[in-house]
């Protein structure tokens, strides 16, 4: 797998006011085969898959019988 | 006359007969019958709803609201307003990200009622209300870009109208008419998709919380093996 | 409310949801606090990242910035060899369209926003503003010229611009006819923003079309140079992709796998059969419960056993 970075915008892009993170730069990309991913897309895939997982395994309260939350 | 007069206004009350009151008492005994107010709102669930899986739904839903809330302050200003305003600009932030939360809580709910078999027991239309919802929602998305008014809608424009323009929708569907897109955008697909998901919603009322696959060995898990 | 299950069980029948017992819940509250949760991680993100604006490209920006590609871009417009001279319904007959084996559903659709690519990007734009003489001789030319005499105008004057490396003060002198006078004037109105308003306006005074800036800039390099700067073109599966870190339409992934992998990627109905695959994946999962196979997996796969833990621990131990 590689990690590639692309050039910048040719108008690189400010918002009126400069967000802590500045996801404006350069965007980086993961290359798998002939697979291309960006990492941004990678970490809300990542998201899904483990707040599918945490949801299963986290106990859920009230299994005798008591009010569900 | 007078002695006829009334204080208070007394609610109407239905006829004795149980099929009188024409259309309208049809339609409300339809209405009352498929769906009384404690099927509507419960204040139980079965108890094998213990799960935080179960939250996605709700999870979905409240993002979507979130959603058409801020996309109706965009809608207040303008399509123009957030290139040119801080507020405007924060708010297009907030309906990009409550978009971004909403695909990716549908996303898990998706998966996990593809894994609970959610469909038994008559809950084949809620399974295909969700996927259609789901569909509808990656379309509606892909509007909200088209109008965006930036180079990013500039080349999803040019790039999505090969693609409708080879089955023949580009004919009638102009990803590079600003204005059909826009109404689309803010009026056409969120009516669409807020009749769908009510839709979906009311099912899952009627028809209650899938009950749990019986484990491999039981006599119920028998007694269904002909499903399979 | 516990309810009862009404006789026996029929075939392809679930138990009723309350028959194995409930508990208080308070729905409402649930989705107070859902929505309570959404709206603070909402503006948390909104706050953290913000959104992108990548300005867009307009025609005199293009033409400002590489005259020698929107000249060889207006050239292509005026001899009918630009993609859109060639594309095909919805635009002209140029072409028949894409079709999905035997269906040939873009020539059925036909053409709805008819373009001519020389009228409408070149002679009309010039036509819309008073001219010099000059110019007005050479519109006069081109008009009076036969198709014959155009194409090898329009011909020698791309080879010329070409070899001169896209700098039309390079190109020496030649057989261009009336070519270099039009193209010249059209660039001067392109780079002074009056191009831009006059292919908006070609529709009349209101409309929100953008059709015709964004093919002529579509049919020329930069559009395209500036979404591979920017990881957006197909084969980089920019489909999915958005500006700089943002994440994209991540949900486009099943769609744009496709074009990765031949026939899609090869195929001049490569669009068509995309489109084809796709309907037939979500027929797939749209009708999923109806088909024996795939709607057994659920089963075979232990993830509901995880889901419903607590009530199979209780039905074992009651």
């Amino acid at each position: 797998m590689t990690i590639a970075l692309a050039a910048p915008p040719a108008t690189v892009p400010r918002p009126a006011f400069a967000p802590p993170v500045n996801l404006s730069g350069q965007g980086h990309y993961l290359h798998w085969g002939f697979v291309q991913v960006s990492v941004a897309n990678v970490v809300v895939i990542a998201a899904i898959a483990v707040a599918f997982v945490v949801a299963l395994f986290v106990p859920f309260p009230g299994s005798k019988g008591r009010d569900g939350r | 006359m007078t002695d006829q007069l009334v204080d208070t206004t007394a609610r109407p009350e239905p006829l004795p007969e149980p099929e009188a009151g024409g259309w309208t008492g049809a339609l409300r005994r339809r209405i009352f019958d498929t769906m009384p107010p404690e099927r509507l709102l419960p204040d139980t669930q079965p108890s094998y709803v213990a799960s935080w899986i179960y939250v996605f739904g709700v999870l979905s839903l409240t993002a979507l609201l979130t959603v058409i809330a801020t996309g109706t302050i965009l809608a207040l200003k303008g399509a123009a307003w957030w290139h040119v305003s801080g507020t405007g600009h924060f708010v297009n932030s907030l309906h990009l990200w409550s978009v971004e939360l909403f695909m990716t809580f549908m996303s898990i709910h998706l998966i996990a009622k593809f894994f609970m078999a959610a469909w038994r027991g008559r809950r084949l239309m809620t399974w295909i209300t969700g996927v259609v919802a789901f569909g509808c929602s990656a379309f509606t998305a892909l509007t909200g870009y088209l109008v965006q008014q930036n180079f990013d809608a500039q080349w999803i424009a040019v790039q999505a109208k090969d693609g409708l323009n080879a089955i023949g929708v580009g004919a009638y569907f102009n990803t590079m008419d600003f204005g059909q897109m826009l109404i689309w955008h803010v009026a056409l697909l969120p009516l669409v998709i807020s009749v769908i998901v009510a839709w979906h919603i009311l099912l899952v009322r009627r028809r209650g919380v899938v009950p749990p696959l019986p484990l491999p060995g039981t006599e119920a898990q028998r007694e269904t093996e002909a499903q399979a | 409310m516990i309810r009862r299950p009404r006789g026996p069980r029929r075939p392809h029948t679930e138990p009723d949801p309350y028959s194995f017992g409930s508990r208080p819940y308070d729905l409402v509250k649930e989705f107070v606090l859902a929505l309570v949760a959404v709206v603070v991680l909402t503006l948390v993100l909104a706050a953290a990242f913000s959104s992108p604006d990548v300005k867009p490209m307009t025609v005199a920006s293009w033409a400002k910035a590489d005259p020698g590609d929107f000249a060889a871009t207006a050239v292509a417009e005026l001899d009918g060899s630009s993609d859109t001279a060639g594309y095909g319904p919805p635009y002209n007959t140029a072409a028949d369209g894409q079709k999905l084996g035997p269906l040939a559903l873009a020539k059925a659709a036909g053409v709805t926003h008819p373009i001519d690519s020389a009228e409408a990007f070149v002679l009309k734009p010039l036509a819309a503003i008073p001219q010099n003489p000059d110019v007005d001789a050479a519109v006069g030319a081109w008009k009076s010229a036969s198709p014959d005499q155009r194409s090898g105008w329009t011909g020698a004057y791309a080879d010329a611009l070409t070899k001169a490396g896209g700098d039309p003060a390079k190109m020496p002198a030649g057989d261009y006819g009336p070519v270099p006078v039009l193209i010249a004037q059209l660039t001067r109105q392109a780079q002074s923003g009056a191009l831009d308003g006059e292919l908006l306006s070609e529709g009349g005074f209101y409309h929100s079309d953008y059709t015709l800036p964004l093919m002529f800039m579509a049919d020329g390099s930069d559009l395209t140079a500036e979404a591979q700067s920017q990881h957006l073109t197909g084969t980089q599966w920019g489909m999915m992709n958005e500006a700089g870190d943002f994440p994209g339409q991540v949900w486009l992934a099943p769609f744009t796998f496709w074009y990765q992998i031949s026939p899609y990627k090869t195929s001049g109905n490569g669009d068509a059969l995309v489109w084809g695959t796709m309907a037939v994946v979500s027929g797939i999962l749209l009708f999923l419960p109806l088909i024996p196979g795939l709607r057994s997996i659920p089963r075979y796969v232990p993830v509901y056993r995880l889901i419903w833990r607590q009530h199979y621990r209780s039905r074992a131990r009651s």
